[in-house]
């Protein structure tokens, strides 16, 4: 890869504008903060890895903590996508190195990480195809078929797309395409990555760069050895899906009748999280990583909090799901265990 | 047993004519044995099973067998040998204090039974690697490429792939051992430098390797020296599908592997035949889809526009979904867009979804108001006979107006209405109705205009998103009240994030892929000034409270 000289770290008043900006969808002026920092000579690479990227993560911590809008959220991704696109168009690269694949997950939205990913790539002499948020397998597959690419970067951001990335994983191994897998749903680590066949597993874009440019592509192996995951529990978990959901609302009802009384929205957004809960609770089946429920237990807890939406909410909800799941001894034992993590601390 | 066989074994010893009847004993038994002197180690008597496996082997003579000479000198008990073309193995026994002998077998046919099983493996392993990497990809790159890497890890030191000529032209792909691949092109003419190519991509039978003259092949093959040269044909569908020349830097080509690289190429050849055909027919799907797929959108000034499209076909990435933008077709005209659906999914219907485009452009380009558009499309499908194809379509006609406004008509054809996402977070109807297109010779068509100020969106879609099922239980649709809800969040956003954050909410209903066509176009009034809250100023996003919230 390109290597970029060591060079003082940027400004924080300049990230701090930078938020500032794409907080307010001012794409013309966060551009232009991008636009200054390329003409004083700060390479692109670490303009992408130190101010854009960071800038996400700072963004979604904003709306963990209930101080943006969802709203706000999804404007500052945009602005942040415009401004990244800006910079990208200033350098042009010629290709040197092979063709590339980069998609998201199906069902996975968190498109600027790849994005980045993508640009740096590019820069680095990659032939890029950037398929873009949420791709569903078999249009991945296609697009192997027909560009023959000499990898496939994957990105999963949140653990319930498993099940979803594993197939598109062995997918593309089958079509003869070695897979880079990266982001935050692969496990700290990336330890789910090698589980689900995964070739390589990259913490970041930086990461991702380093290992495509040595050492690849892998040693062929035979895509079939981890080509089957979960167990009765997750097939019983995911057929059941609707089931299970309608049961505990109903359950919940019995238990708060408050509930009787909420509109629309609020009921379609009760039985969302429920259904986050049994999403959750399949993927941690299907990995068998207890770990992946128990994070997002307490992931959740931390977003309720910030919203003062009281634990028992949650509690009641996991109860709901368990009391159905009695017959399951690793569903209960996950459940038991992401109760666990409501108990007060202390 | 054990308390007899001393008084038998002392017997035979002192009996007077043993010594001649030993001897017939010796030279009846099948196993090989040399008495020798432990002495001096000179041999005392051969067999005659020794002597048939031994030829040279006398008694008195020095032994004949390097490998038995040095057991001896080493003092080891076990030798093996290679004499005269056959594996001999042998081990010592001392017989008394001053005698010993030496067993010899031989073990050819087990070696060789051995050495047969291995290489049987192996050539199976091998088929079974080659079948598995080249039927993976439909890539023809890949699969030239996959080829030459399975011939030079298992066949060869060079391998190199020749496709057939094209425009007098061929196509090579080389790996030699150590290098990266290479690839190229090269003129028909000089396929002739290889001896026995041009006979092979002509589809004449392989010249067996021996009749080959390595030392004619051409450097191009990546070797320094070439000792075999192996050209094979890679069959194809009733035609070669290429050439796969083999060259080894020592040694040539024996039958066997001659065999073994004709089987692996006709694998290797079937791949590429597919793949060469799969190429042609995403080629040429390709050029047909191309007026098919999403334009690319007119950005007209003071007015944003972004489309969007999934289409629910697995493979191809069209469908009865359509939207089209059709820029002022004279100064000072308006710019007219278009958003429908044609019953049906797939290739059949974006074939019609084309000839609606098409028929709508050229009525634009008369000046067509959206009314007449609807009116004439509708006679021309209802003239159009055959079978009967519906059509439901949104067309509008799009004008900037004063104070960075913008002015919309906007006429249907049995299609959901558009929605307006106003500045105050409110979400209207456009009243707008329409009888299908396509099905009634009398169209009623009650159009309506609708002004957006700066920062008001209207949003065109299909009903592929209201009807997208899933949800709690996986069956409900996600409904016209929900778009609503959603569209209402979407407030202050930009054009690209609002139709983004549907997508993203429709996926994350139907929770395992989009099974029906969708389509969205949005049109927004942009904000002139920029919203940008210089340090410390009140943000343009109303601080509404999450959903969350408001269930506590």
């Amino acid at each position: 890869m390109t290597v970029v000289a060591p060079t003082p770290p940027l400004d924080p008043a300049v990230a701090d504008r930078f938020l500032r900006l794409v907080g307010d969808g001012d794409e013309y002026a966060a551009v232009e903060v991008i636009n200054a920092l390329a003409d004083s000579g700060v390479p692109p690479q670490r303009i992408m890895l130190e101010l854009i990227g960071p800038t996400q993560s700072r963004v979604g911590e904003l709306w963990a903590a209930n101080e943006w809008t969802v709203a706000r959220e999804h404007a500052a991704t945009a602005t942040s996508e415009r401004a990244l696109a800006a910079l990208a168009g200033r350098f042009v690269v010629r290709p040197s190195r092979g063709r590339i694949t980069v998609a998201c997950v199906d069902g996975e939205w968190h498109a600027l990480p790849v994005r980045i990913l993508a640009e740096m790539l590019r820069l680095d002499g990659w032939r890029v195809d950037f398929l873009g948020p949420s791709v569903p397998g078999p249009h991945l597959v296609t697009h192997l078929h027909q560009t023959g690419p000499d990898a496939v970067a994957l990105s999963c951001m949140i653990a319930t797309r498993l099940p979803r990335a594993h197939a598109a994983i062995t997918a593309c191994r089958s079509a003869g395409v070695p897979v880079i897998a990266g982001g935050r749903g692969f496990g700290p680590g990336g330890r789910y990555a090698q589980l689900l066949g995964a070739d390589a597993w990259a913490a970041g874009a930086e990461e991702a760069v380093r290992r495509l440019a040595s050492a690849w592509p892998p040693p062929a192996r035979d895509p079939q050895v981890h080509a089957y995951l979960g167990n009765d529990e997750y097939t019983h978990v995911v057929r059941h899906r609707p089931d299970l959901i309608a049961a505990a609302m109903r359950a919940l009802a019995e238990r708060y009748p408050a509930l009787t009384r909420y509109d629309d929205r609020q009921m379609d957004s009760t039985s969302e999280d429920m259904g986050h809960i049994v999403d959750f609770l399949a993927s941690a089946l299907y990995v068998d990583e207890p770990r992946i429920f128990t994070d997002f237990i307490e992931w959740t807890a931390s977003v309720l909090q910030a919203r003062n939406v009281p634990a028992p909410a949650l509690r009641a909800g996991l109860e709901m799901v368990r009391a159905q799941l009695r017959d399951y001894p690793r569903a209960a034992d996950l459940l038991r265990a992401g109760l666990a993590r409501l108990e007060p601390a202390g | 047993m054990s308390g007899q066989s001393p008084t038998l074994t002392g017997d035979v010893r002192v009996d007077g004519p043993a010594p001649a009847l030993l001897r017939a004993a010796l030279d009846a038994a099948d196993e090989a044995v040399l008495l020798c002197a432990a002495a001096d180690d000179t041999i005392l008597l051969v067999n005659k099973a020794a002597a048939r496996l031994v030829p040279g082997l006398t008694p008195g003579a020095p032994c004949p067998l390097p490998g038995l000479n040095d057991a001896t000198a080493a003092g080891t008990d076990t030798f093996t040998d290679d004499y005269a073309g056959r594996r001999l193995a042998g081990r010592r026994r001392a017989l008394d204090a001053g005698h010993y002998a030496w067993y010899l077998r031989d073990r050819t046919e087990e070696v060789n039974r051995a050495a047969a099983l291995a290489a049987e493996r192996a050539r199976a392993s091998f088929l079974a690697e080659a079948g598995r990497r080249l039927s993976a990809s439909l890539h023809l790159g890949r699969c030239l490429r996959t080829t030459v890497e399975l011939a030079v890890a298992h066949l060869a030191d060079a391998a190199v792939v020749v496709l057939p000529p094209e425009n007098r032209r061929s196509s090579w792909i080389r790996l030699s051992g150590g290098s990266p691949a290479a690839e190229g092109s090269l003129p028909q003419s000089r396929l002739a430098e290889v001896p026995g190519l041009v006979e092979v991509l002509s589809g004449f039978p392989p010249i067996p390797s021996r009749w080959l003259d390595a030392a004619q092949a051409p450097a191009w093959l990546g070797l320094d020296r070439i000792g075999g040269l192996l050209v094979t044909p890679l069959p194809g569908n009733a035609a070669p599908a290429g050439a796969l020349i083999l060259a080894r830097r020592d040694g040539g080509f024996r039958p066997d592997d001659e065999m073994l690289a004709r089987i692996f190429a006709a694998r290797a050849g079937a791949a590429i035949a597919a793949a060469a055909l799969y190429r042609e027919q995403v080629d040429t799907t390709a050029i047909l889809q191309a007026d098919l797929l999403p334009p690319e959108l007119v950005q007209p000034d003071g007015v944003e526009l972004v489309g969007s499209y999934q289409a629910a076909h697995d493979a191809l990435r069209i469908g009865g979904d359509f939207y089209d933008v059709f820029a002022p077709s004279h100064p000072g005209g308006d710019t007219v867009l278009a958003l429908g659906d044609v019953c049906g999914t797939g290739p059949e219907a974006a074939v019609l979804t084309g000839k609606v485009r098409q028929t709508l452009r050229a009525l634009h380009l008369v000046d067509a108001r959206p009314t007449e558009m609807l009116q004439v499309l509708n006679q021309a499908l209802l003239d159009s006979g055959g079978r009967r194809r519906f059509v439901t379509l949104v067309v509008g006609a799009l004008r900037r107006a004063e104070h960075g406004r913008v002015h919309l008509t906007l006429a249907t054809g049995g299609h959901p209405p558009p929605l307006i996402l106003r500045g105050d977070g409110t979400v209207e109807e456009v009243p707008v109705s329409g009888t299908l297109i396509g099905a009634v010779p009398d169209t009623v068509v009650r159009p309506a205009e609708v002004e957006l100020a700066p920062g008001e969106l209207c949003l065109l879609f299909s009903d592929g998103l209201t009807e997208a099922r899933g949800g709690p239980t996986g069956t409900e649709q996600y409904g016209e009240e929900r778009l609503r809800s959603a569209l209402a969040t979407c407030r202050g956003l930009p054009t690209t994030a609002t139709v983004e954050r549907i997508r993203q909410l429709v996926s994350d209903w139907v929770h395992g892929g989009v099974r029906d066509d969708i389509a969205m176009l949005a049109v927004r009034s942009p904000v002139r000034t920029a919203l940008s809250l210089r340090d410390g100023g009140q943000s343009s996003f109303a601080l509404n409270s999450r959903r969350v919230r408001q269930r506590s």
